[in-house]
């Protein structure tokens, strides 16, 4: 499949490169690990006139812990995060997401600021990041504003990125101790996207009550899932069986997925309900109990 | 027409260099181009991994993938593992494990294979499948091409081959 046509522009430098989108407007799109843009254009799905390559843009992949921030940097690909000893020992919930989106070769090259940025719902790193409360650097012509991830996602394929706009930073509060967190994805095959996926981000006391709750929700809505509910829910209870099922209920109750050839709407729901279970016990196991 | 971009890669230890449209991929840049035609188009959709290459040491797929993105990199196709008239340790397993039936995602499977055997020297069986997660058989011919994967491991870690 052949894309159509467009210009080729390499900046060197973050100005540059937005100096190139103020000037070009929605004409332009960005070219980072291009998984998922470089599909949508050989489908004719994007059709930009203007592709600007940030890969050569010097210090803009890195992974490293400032400020009571993890700081991902925006052109970090997934296997950079997957084989990060870091996020291996401090952050498993992000290595649990990086580990299962594509298939080996896809994650040498795409990046997490891009799994954000394309606004896809069932893309995996956004539930994770809303159970995380991560924090989204945007850097345009005046400067950095930091966007919480909460606020970024605003309808399928949008987000809250202005066109003269470029993701160059996540980040993610340090969690307390005794915090934990799991991403739980059913996929039909490796390479798929998610019939369902759960992330839990939790922080228990010494008594093993619920201090923090953060649960996000992939592909099972027009945006990725923050389930509220099942959060507040949980907030100030005991960590017992009752509790979990209880917010995997609620969680269920918040996805509004559609039937497609993953399967029907109420299975999702279902799917939804259990993840929420195994992933809420994973992350208590995680954070210690 | 777009303007043409110059693209200068090293390819299986050569120095090579054209003019293109940013719109040709990799893939093609590759088998049209250079004329190396070992590296296949399967789905052309990011799904098959038949396209698989070695690009500055890790595997992508080069039908998703614009040529002027490989500017100044080095790239290893399938067509660079021979040595000396000498087949790698990997293709030799193919061909003692019956590794192939109708050979189409061998290429692939190959980079793959041998991207994680620099990695991992004596991978289970696990560290296989999942190292060739990218990459699908039709024949489904995984249970040899395991095979065929271990036993390049064993040669190259008798012989010290890479």
């Amino acid at each position: 499949m052949i894309p159509p046509t467009f210009e080729y522009l390499r900046p060197s430098t973050i100005p540059e490169a937005i100096a190139m989108l103020q000037q070009h407007g929605d004409d332009a799109k960005i070219l980072s690990g291009g998984q998922s843009l470089i599909p949508m254009m050989k489908l004719r799905i994007a059709r930009p006139a203007i592709l600007i390559d940030i890969n050569h843009v010097a210090g803009l992949a890195y992974i490293r812990e400032e400020d009571g921030y993890l700081k991902i940097g925006g052109l970090t690909r997934e296997a950079d995060l997957e084989n990060s000893s870091l996020i291996q020992s401090r952050f498993p919930i992000i290595h649990d997401t990086a580990h299962v989106i594509a298939d080996p070769q896809v994650r040498n090259l795409a990046t997490l600021a891009g799994n954000l940025a394309h606004g896809d719902p069932a893309n995996d790193h956004p539930a994770t990041m809303l159970s995380l409360g991560a924090k989204i650097v945007a850097t345009g012509p005046k400067g950095e504003r930091v966007i919480p991830v909460e606020d970024f996602f605003v309808t399928l394929f949008t987000t809250a990125l202005q066109p003269d706009e470029i993701v160059t930073e996540i980040r993610i509060p340090l969690p307390p101790a005794r915090s934990g967190g799991a991403y739980l994805k059913l996929e039909r095959k490796v390479g798929d996207f998610a019939t369902a996926a759960v992330a839990a981000q939790v922080t228990l006391d010494g008594n093993g009550v619920y201090q923090q709750v953060g649960i996000g929700l992939t592909n099972v809505g027009p945006t990725p899932v923050k389930a509220r509910n099942a959060e507040a829910f949980l907030r100030g209870k005991e960590l017992d069986e009752a509790n979990t099922r209880q917010a995997a209920q609620l969680a269920s109750e918040e996805a509004q997925p559609s039937s497609d050839l993953r399967g029907p709407a109420e299975y999702k729901k279902g799917l939804v309900k259990e993840l929420t279970v195994r992933a809420l016990e994973r992350a208590a196991e995680r954070a210690g109990k | 027409m777009a303007k043409k971009q110059l693209v200068r890669v090293k390819v299986n230890g050569r120095d090579r260099e054209a003019e293109v449209e940013p719109r040709l991929l990799l893939v093609h840049f590759i088998r049209e181009v250079l004329g190396l035609t070992g590296t296949h188009v399967g789905c052309d959709t990011s799904h098959c991994g038949a396209c698989t290459v070695v690009l500055d040491g890790k595997t992508v797929k080069s039908c998703t993938m614009f040529a002027p993105q490989a500017d100044g990199r080095e790239l290893l196709t399938v067509e660079g593992l021979i040595k000396d008239g000498q087949l790698h340790p990997l293709q030799e397993g193919f061909k003692e494990e019956h590794g192939l039936q109708c050979g189409f995602c061998t290429p692939g499977m190959l980079m793959s294979s041998y991207v994680l055997l620099q990695k991992n020297k004596m991978p289970s069986e696990e560290d296989i499948r999942w190292g060739i997660s990218g990459n699908l058989c039709r024949c489904t011919g995984y249970q040899n091409i395991v095979k065929a994967v271990q036993y390049a491991a064993s040669k190259m870690e008798q012989g010290g081959a890479k």
